[in-house]
């Protein structure tokens, strides 16, 4: 690089598509392509905790924003991430291409012609024989071609060599890793340009049907055309989980699974199926992935009168591994307005310093801790509001408490009585579709393959040449490697084909073992 | 057999395992001392001619007379080691109930035995007995890290790790991790060696020890052919169980971020190999800086990220 640029224009387009498409250009976007990979494994990132980018931000009120306007928080979607990746596949192509066109007439046209003399060739082997040149000549290719070698002999009047060339896979395993590489990155982008995927939480008994609205998180492609949703729905008849009870590891997930029931659509059958951790449920094009689950603690509320005014299962958040779970219970129907602030505690405890929390993530011994509020809820002001926070600002507390199973609490101002009933478990699942992926899987496939081929198979050729003075025939026999690495991989292998012949020429009783070897 | 029993043979035998480690150490290091290389007696021609560069001869790479002996204990104490420590994996996987690849301690005790166990089937094919100590002492640095931080009491895997994926995975995983290992060896005593053969004297007590750079650099080559297939393989199968587990088959997750820079890293280094000005030790260097990513992925993803990957079952 060097060179400096030619002034006209066209020169310069050339000296520039030179540039790009060099070894040395490949090598360099390598490294920036893994060095810019590394900020995406140490700040958070959108596309995977968008909670905590905004945590980070509002932490870091100097570097936040800017680190966020140069897209730190989403590395992988940023111009300059991609950028890198463009050119090199840009340089990819350029380089690429052209080298199939030399390929294909390599491999059309035939091995070259030998040497004038072989004896500059490393490890060229020496024989004497009395028997004819042209009976060496044809045991010699005999023995090449049933190794698979490209056998020519010539001059065509009177042979006086055979000249053979073997391992052109080399060159099309490399050509076919660098294109299906290619195919990979276009089977991704189909996958984020038609695909699409939606989480949704689902408690035990509810059903689920596949539309927008009916997600509490979704996102599609450019071209994803989210009215045409797979139609299926699916209940959730059962949730069963298991923890660990031994002391190793308490409290970690041992197994869980969904049984649910589904249908392709509305007017088909119901079928039944169990959704486990690596065992997604295949519907319409999409699958059914089981990400997660927690409780869903039931509270009634009456109120003065007795009348019943909300009776729920409400999906609680799980805080930590033992099920520590957060919630909100928002009542609108009621004058003034009620909300729980709400802890449920699959197995309570209560200490000094970390409050209620608990122990064990198994309904042990289930509690409810909450803080009842009254007044405005704020539902109608018109901005979405999260149905896991309640928004206080225009509500006073009314009293803390908490209870077991069965129990209920008379709410100290006498507005009404809140009653915990039981729980039941709620399941997440990511639903997803990704039309790319089998085509990725079909190149990767392609390209493991190419990758082996051009790493294992080496491009060499050997020379057989007879020279007969005296009635005596010389035999010399030699080789090179076309591609070669590391000289000293390669010694092996050339020694090994020099064999092939030596060993035939033995076999015919042609020569002795033991030639005179020349270096 | 009762668990408990299963669970003291386990370690017993990876104990065992790390005294074996620690004698063919000492069998190595006094090789070592002993062994001078003999100016290699090999003659390695080369000429261009119209298509290319031959060479043909087989090269000769002997340990010298002292150093051979103690050498070749060292490697008969690492194939007990290997045995033991291979014991001590399997019985740990029939106490748990499952492949033993759960959590960190397991993962760091298997990859020790990729290490030994790549080094010493590569050792039956190429004489590699003066790399032994190179390889001997990670290995045993490792099983060492193992018992004492990273021990954990065997227990059931997350949901998330039933696949069999996960042992396809894994075990192509650990394969690499050996394969990775020796090849930043042979490449970092490239280095050491290049540097000797520029001053012009390779006398010195480390470079007088092993081969010349550009047999270091073959190796370095022939290993790394070897694993970055097999390591694309691997990123391919985590990729699949991904997509089973969480429903998506990448997702810039750390570890998935720290296999794909090595891959880059390692892509990168085949390439140099075949660029003018960039095969020598600049390509040595790339082949260690893949090891680096490597063991990011490893440890430092492990420990300090917070990932869907961490498993390590540390501390908790
Ligand atoms: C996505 C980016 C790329 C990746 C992951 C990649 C990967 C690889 C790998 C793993 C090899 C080793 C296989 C072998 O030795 O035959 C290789 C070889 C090669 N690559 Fe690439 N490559 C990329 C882009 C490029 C580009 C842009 C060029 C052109 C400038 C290029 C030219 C070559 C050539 C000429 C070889 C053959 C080297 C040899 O004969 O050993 N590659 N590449």
């Amino acid at each position: 690089m060097s060179q400096l640029p030619p002034l006209s224009n066209t020169g310069f387009l050339r000296w520039t598509w030179r540039q790009l498409t060099s070894m040395k250009t490949a090598l360099v976007l390598l490294f920036l392509l893994a060095l810019a990979s590394v900020p995406g494994s140490i700040y958070p990132q959108r596309g995977v905790d968008p909670i905590k980018v905004r945590e980070y931000i509002t932490n870091n009120p100097t570097w936040g924003p800017t680190l966020d306007r140069l897209g730190f928080f989403e590395v992988y979607s940023s111009p300059w991430f991609s950028a890198i990746y463009l050119l090199l596949f840009i340089s990819l192509i350029g380089c690429v291409l052209p080298r199939v066109g030399v390929h294909l007439r390599a491999m059309r046209s035939a091995p070259p012609s030998a040497p004038r003399v072989l004896d500059r060739l490393a490890g060229t082997r020496t024989f004497e024989t009395t028997a004819p040149a042209s009976q060496v000549l044809q045991i010699a290719s005999q023995a090449l071609r049933k190794h698979k070698w490209r056998v020519v002999s010539g001059p065509e009047s009177s042979p006086e060599w055979v000249a053979a060339e073997k391992g052109y896979l080399r060159e099309t395993g490399n050509l076919v890793f660098h294109i299906a590489l290619l195919f990979v990155l276009a089977a991704i982008a189909i996958g984020g340009l038609f695909g699409w995927k939606g989480n949704v939480i689902v408690r035990e008994g509810s059903s689920f049907s596949d539309t927008l609205t009916q997600y509490d998180a979704w996102g599609g492609g450019r071209y994803t055309n989210a009215q045409d949703l797979p139609p299926f729905t699916f209940t959730l008849d059962k949730f069963t989980v298991d923890f660990e009870r031994g002391v190793a590891q308490r409290g970690a997930p041992r197994a869980f699974e969904a049984e649910v029931s589904y249908k392709t659509d509305p007017a088909a059958t119901r079928q039944h199926a169990l959704v486990e951790v690596n065992e997604p449920l295949v519907i319409g094009g999409a699958k059914v992935f089981l990400v997660g689950h927690g409780y869903a603690p039931i509270v009634k509320v009456t109120d003065k009168s007795g009348k019943e005014i909300f009776n729920d299962a409400v999906p609680f958040l799980p805080q930590d591994g033992m099920f520590t779970s957060t919630g909100v219970v928002k009542i609108p129907d009621s004058t003034p307005q009620l909300g729980l602030q709400a802890l449920f505690l699959p197995t309570a405890a209560l200490d000094q310093i970390r409050g209620p929390h608990s122990t064990f993530p198994g309904p042990d011994d289930p509690a409810l801790f909450m803080s009842a509020w009254k007044g405005n809820l704020g539902l109608d002001a018109g901005t979405p509001q999260s149905v896991y926070r309640l928004v206080t600002d225009k509500m006073s507390r009314i009293g803390l408490e908490q209870l077991k199973v069965g129990e209920s609490w008379k709410l100290p101002d006498g507005s009404g009585t809140v009653t915990f009933v039981g729980f039941k478990r709620w399941a997440s699942f990511q639903i997803a579709s990704d039309p790319g992926k089998e085509i990725a899987l079909l190149f990767v496939a392609i390209a493991i393959l190419g990758l082996s081929l051009s790493l294992f198979i080496r491009r060499r050729r050997v020379w057989v040449k007879v020279i007969t003075r005296d009635g005596v025939t010389v035999i010399q026999i030699a080789g090179i490697m076309r591609t070669s690495t590391f000289e000293d991989e390669d010694i092996g292998v050339l020694a090994e084909d020099l064999d092939v012949v030596e060993q035939a020429l033995i076999a015919a009783d042609v020569v002795r073992g033991n030639p005179k070897e020349e270096r | 057999m009762s668990p408990e029993s299963l669970a003291r043979m386990s370690n017993v035998a990876i104990y065992s395992s790390m005294l074996a480690l620690a004698f063919a150490m000492f069998a190595f290091a006094a090789s070592f001392a002993g062994g001078r290389r003999k100016p290699a007696n090999v003659i390695v021609t080369s000429e261009v001619s119209s298509g290319g560069t031959a060479v043909i001869t087989k090269t000769e790479l002997p340990v010298a007379e002292p150093g051979r002996k103690a050498a070749n204990i060292g490697i008969s104490l690492s194939w007990l080691a290997f045995a033991l420590l291979l014991a001590g994996v399997v019985l740990r996987g029939v106490w748990a109930g499952r492949a033993p690849w759960g959590n960190m301690y397991e993962f760091s005790i298997t990859a020790a035995l990729g290490v030994l166990g790549v080094y010493l089937i590569a050792n039956t094919r190429v004489d590699l007995r003066w790399l032994g100590l190179f390889v001997v002492i990670p290995v045993l640095l490792t099983l060492g890290v193992a018992v004492t931080v990273l021990y954990t009491e065997a227990a059931q895997l997350v949901p998330a790790l039933k696949s069999y994926w996960l042992v396809i995975h894994v075990l192509a995983a650990i394969i690499c991790s050996g394969a990775f290992t020796i090849a930043a060896a042979t490449a970092g005593l490239s280095l050491v060696r290049d540097r000797a053969e520029k001053r012009g004297n390779v006398d010195g007590p480390l470079s007088s020890r092993i081969p010349d750079a550009e047999r270091l650099r073959a190796l370095t080559n022939k290993t790394l052919a070897f694993a970055f297939p097999l390591w694309t393989f691997t990123v391919v199968a985590g990729a699949i169980w991904a997509e089973n587990a969480w429903g998506r088959y990448w997702g810039w997750d750390p570890k998935e971020t720290w296999a794909f820079i090595t891959w880059v890293v390692y892509a990168a280094y085949l390439h140099a190999r075949s660029t003018a000005g960039w095969r020598g030790n600049k390509a040595s260097i790339i082949a260690i800086a893949g090891w680096v990513a490597f063991l990011m992925n490893y440890f430092g993803v492990n420990f300090l990220a917070n990932s869907l990957h961490s498993y390590a079952g540390v501390g908790s």
